[in-house]
C-alpha cells in the first residue's frame, strides 16, 4: 500500500481526520522548507502538500501567488523541490508528501523523467491544478509505473458523471475544491460542502479531502466533521509571508496555527 | 487530407490545444461548447451576427491594392486586407461581437476580458456598452502605462479596467487574473477571450468568428484578379487575425502561408516574443502549445515593441500548422516593424498598428523575391493611432 493509503488506514483506525498543510517550496527561501516540513509534522500534520512554484499560478489567490514569486526569486525549480523531499526523507520515511502545482514544469522535465525522479526522492502523490483526467493518459501511465498517486480535483461545478470518471483515475485521496474561486477565498459554505461530499461519497471509497477557504481552527473542525481530510494552504502561507523577513520565526508561527487546528479537529 | 478539419471533439489540433484548466471551469466550458455548437447552425443567430458585422462593424472590409508600395518593393503585387477600417480599429471586434452574442444567449450579465495592447479590451468594452452588459477588463500594469489612450477609451465606454500587478505585469498576467475572476464568478460571467488560445472551445470559436477575414479576402481577390493569391502574410501574437485570414485558404495548397512573430531584439537574443520560432511545446492558459519558457518550465517574460504581440504563447492551431508544415512562421524585429510602420504611412497614407507592421515587414522581404505576376495578401489587422505615443517615444519626441 502507498504511504498515502497507509496513512488514511491508520487515521481511520484511530478515529482521526487528516490535517494537510500546504507550503510553497522555496518560500521565502529554499533553506526554510525542509525544517518547516518537519516542524509541521511535529505540530500534527498527517500529510504534507508541497507547492511547486510556477510563474503563472492561475488558480491561486494573492497569498500563494506571492509565495510563488518569493520562491522564484531564488529560482526554485521542480528539481530543487524533489531534492528537498529527498532531504526530508532522510529523517522521515512515514509522512506522505504530495506535490501540488501546474503542469508546465512537469511537461518541461518529461513525464517519465519526473515520475522516476519523484519516486527516488520519496514523493507520494502529484496534484496539478491544470491537468484534468481527459488529458492525463500518458501522465497517468508514467505515474503508475513509479507508484505515485495521481490526485485530481473535484469542484462545486463537477457533475455526477464526471465525479465518477475522475474518482476512477484518482488514487490516494480525492481533493474537493470547496468553493468557486481561487485559493484563500473567504466565502466557504460548510453546509454546501457537506452536501457535495455526500454526493462524491456515492461514487468512491477513497478518502475525501477538502481544501480552499479553510483558515482557522473553527472551520477546520467543521470541515473535518464532514470530510476525511482538511487541506490548509493560504492560512499557512500567510504566516510564512508575515515572517518572510525573520525566517527563524516561521516554524513557530505556522505550528501554532496547526496545533490549534489539530486540537479542534481531535476534540 | 484536409488540414482544416480540426480540432477533434476534445479540442485537439494534433498534439496541441485541449483543455488544461481548473476543474471548476470544465462544466462551464462544456456548456459553452454545447451552446456554441447549437447556435453555430442556428440561422437566426448567424443572421444576427452577420447583420452586426455589416451595420455595426462596417464589413466587408476592403481588399486594397497598395500600388505605390508594390512599386517600391519591386516584386509581387501586394494587397492589404483592411481590418484597420473596422469599428474600433482592428479585427478584434469580429470576435467580441460573436462572443457577446453567445453571452447574451447564455443569459450572462457580466463580461470579462484580458487585454495587452488594449484593442481587445476596447472591442469588448464596446460590445458590452452596446448590449448593456457589465464589463471588467484585466490589463497588465506595464501595459496600462504603455497604452494609456486605450485605457481611457475603455473607461469612457463604461468598463472597469483592472491594473494587474502580479508576475511580469503584462498580457499573460492579465490572462491569469481574468481566469481567477472567471472561476470565482462563473455563475453570471462570460469570459471573452481575445485570441485563438485558452481551453477548448475558445481556439475554435474565436477562429470561426475571425474567418470572416479570410472568406471575404478570398472572394475579393477572386473578383479582383480572377485567381487565388500566392502568399498570405499576417502577424502572430496569439494569432487570431492570422488564423482568420489563413483558415479559409488552408486546403488551397498553392497558397503559401506566413505567420510573423514579434522578434523583439532578435530571436537569437533573450528579448523576443516568438514561441513558434524560438520556443518549445508546453502547457499554459488552458492549452498545449509552443511557449517561451526556461529549462525548468517557467514562463519567461517576452519582449516586443508591439504590446499585442508581447505574449509567451500562441494559438494551438498555429502550433499544429507549423509542425504539419502547412504554414511558415518567421519573426520580424522591432526595428524592422518600425521601418514598415513608417514606410506604409509615408507611401500609402495608411498608418498600421505596430502588430500589423510585423506582417508588413515580412512582406517587404518576401515581395522582391517573387515575380511581378505574383500576389501577396497582407492582413492589416489594425490601425496605428494607438501606437503614436510609442513610436514618438522611441524617437525621443513627446506628444
Amino acid at each position: 500500500m502507498s504511504r498515502i493509503g497507509q496513512c488514511f488506514v491508520d487515521l481511520k483506525a484511530n478515529g482521526r481526520k487528516a490535517l494537510i498543510p500546504f507550503v510553497t517550496a522555496g518560500d521565502p527561501n529554499p533553506c526554510v522548507t525542509v525544517p518547516l516540513l518537519h516542524a509541521m509534522v511535529e505540530a500534527g500534520a498527517d500529510l504534507l502538500e508541497l507547492g511547486v512554484p510556477f510563474s503563472d499560478p492561475m488558480a491561486e489567490g494573492p497569498v500563494i501567488q506571492k509565495a510563488c514569486e518569493r520562491a522564484l526569486m531564488h529560482n526554485t525549480s521542480l528539481r530543487d523541490v524533489l531534492a528537498m523531499v529527498k532531504t526530508f526523507r532522510q529523517t522521515n520515511n512515514k509522512t506522505p508528501i504530495i506535490l501540488m502545482g501546474y503542469m508546465n514544469p512537469v511537461e518541461a522535465m518529461g513525464y517519465q523523467t519526473f515520475a522516476q525522479a519523484a519516486l527516488e526522492s520519496g514523493v507520494d502523490g502529484l496534484l496539478t491544478v491544470d491537468m484534468p483526467p481527459e488529458e492525463a493518459g500518458d501522465l497517468l501511465a508514467a505515474l503508475a509505473e513509479a507508484s505515485i498517486d495521481p490526485i485530481f480535483l473535484l469542484a462545486p461545478t463537477t457533475v455526477d458523471e464526471r465525479i465518477a470518471k475522475i474518482c476512477a483515475d484518482t488514487s490516494g485521496f480525492v481533493y474537493y475544491v470547496s468553493l468557486k474561486g481561487v485559493t484563500g477565498a473567504v466565502n466557504l459554505d460548510v453546509a454546501a460542502v457537506a452536501h457535495k461530499v455526500k454526493q462524491i461519497r456515492r461514487h468512491t471509497d477513497l478518502p475525501i479531502g477538502v481544501g480552499f477557504g479553510i483558515r482557522d481552527a473553527e472551520t477546520a473542525q467543521r470541515v473535518a466533521a464532514v470530510a476525511d481530510a482538511v487541506v490548509v494552504g493560504s492560512a499557512v502561507v500567510s504566516r510564512v509571508a508575515e515572517n518572510a523577513d525573520q525566517p527563524e520565526k516561521i516554524n513557530e508561527s505556522v505550528c501554532s496555527l496547526l496545533r490549534g487546528m489539530r486540537a479542534a479537529m481531535d476534540a | 487530407m484536409s488540414k482544416a478539419n480540426l480540432p477533434d471533439t476534445n479540442g485537439h489540433f494534433g498534439p496541441y490545444g485541449g483543455r488544461f484548466c481548473a476543474e471548476t471551469l470544465m462544466e462551464p466550458l462544456d456548456e459553452l461548447l454545447a451552446a456554441y455548437e447549437r447556435l453555430k447552425h442556428d440561422a437566426s443567430f448567424q443572421a444576427e451576427y452577420d447583420k452586426d458585422l455589416a451595420d455595426y462593424v462596417g464589413r466587408p472590409s476592403p481588399l486594397y491594392l497598395a500600388e505605390r508600395w508594390t512599386e517600391r518593393l519591386g516584386g509581387a503585387k501586394v494587397y492589404l486586407k483592411r481590418e484597420d477600417l473596422n469599428h474600433t480599429g482592428a479585427h478584434k471586434i469580429n470576435n467580441t461581437i460573436g462572443q457577446a452574442l453567445l453571452a447574451k444567449h447564455l443569459g450572462k450579465t457580466r463580461i470579462i476580458a484580458e487585454t495587452g495592447a488594449g484593442q481587445h479590451g476596447v472591442a469588448s468594452a464596446t460590445v458590452a456598452a452596446r448590449l448593456g452588459l457589465e464589463c471588467v477588463v484585466y490589463m497588465g500594469a506595464e501595459d496600462v502605462k504603455r497604452q494609456a489612450l486605450n485605457v481611457y477609451r475603455m473607461k469612457l465606454l463604461g468598463a472597469e479596467v483592472v491594473s494587474v500587478t502580479s508576475g511580469s505585469r503584462t498580457l499573460k498576467d492579465a490572462l491569469n487574473e481574468a481566469m481567477r475572476d472567471w472561476v470565482t464568478n462563473i455563475d453570471n460571467t462570460f469570459y471573452i477571450i481575445g485570441t485563438v488560445a485558452g481551453p477548448h472551445p475558445y481556439p475554435m470559436l474565436v477562429r470561426d468568428f475571425q474567418t470572416v477575414i479570410g472568406r471575404e479576402a478570398k472572394r475579393q481577390i477572386l473578383a479582383a484578379e480572377g485567381r487565388l493569391p500566392d502568399a498570405l502574410v499576417a502577424c502572430v501574437g496569439g494569432g487570431s487575425n492570422a488564423i482568420g485570414l489563413f483558415y479559409p485558404f488552408i486546403d488551397d495548397e498553392t497558397v503559401a502561408i506566413y505567420g510573423v512573430e514579434g522578434g523583439g531584439d532578435g530571436v537569437d537574443t533573450p528579448r523576443h516574443a516568438a514561441p513558434l520560432c524560438a520556443g518549445r511545446p508546453g502547457v499554459l492558459h488552458g492549452n498545449r502549445t509552443y511557449l517561451v519558457e526556461d529549462d525548468n518550465g517557467q514562463i519567461i517574460e517576452t519582449h516586443s515593441v508591439s504590446a499585442g504581440l508581447d505574449y509567451p504563447g500562441v494559438g494551438p492551431e498555429h502550433a499544429w500548422l507549423k509542425d504539419s508544415g502547412r504554414a511558415n512562421y518567421v519573426a520580424a524585429t522591432d526595428t524592422e516593424a518600425l521601418q514598415a510602420f513608417h514606410d506604409l504611412t509615408r507611401i500609402e497614407g495608411i498608418m498600421p498598428a505596430l502588430e500589423s507592421s510585423h506582417a508588413l515587414a515580412h512582406a517587404t522581404k518576401l515581395a522582391p523575391q517573387m515575380g511581378k505576376d505574383k500576389i501577396i495578401i497582407v492582413n492589416l489587422s489594425g490601425r496605428g493611432d494607438k501606437d503614436i505615443h510609442t513610436v514618438a517615444g522611441l524617437e525621443g519626441i513627446t506628444v
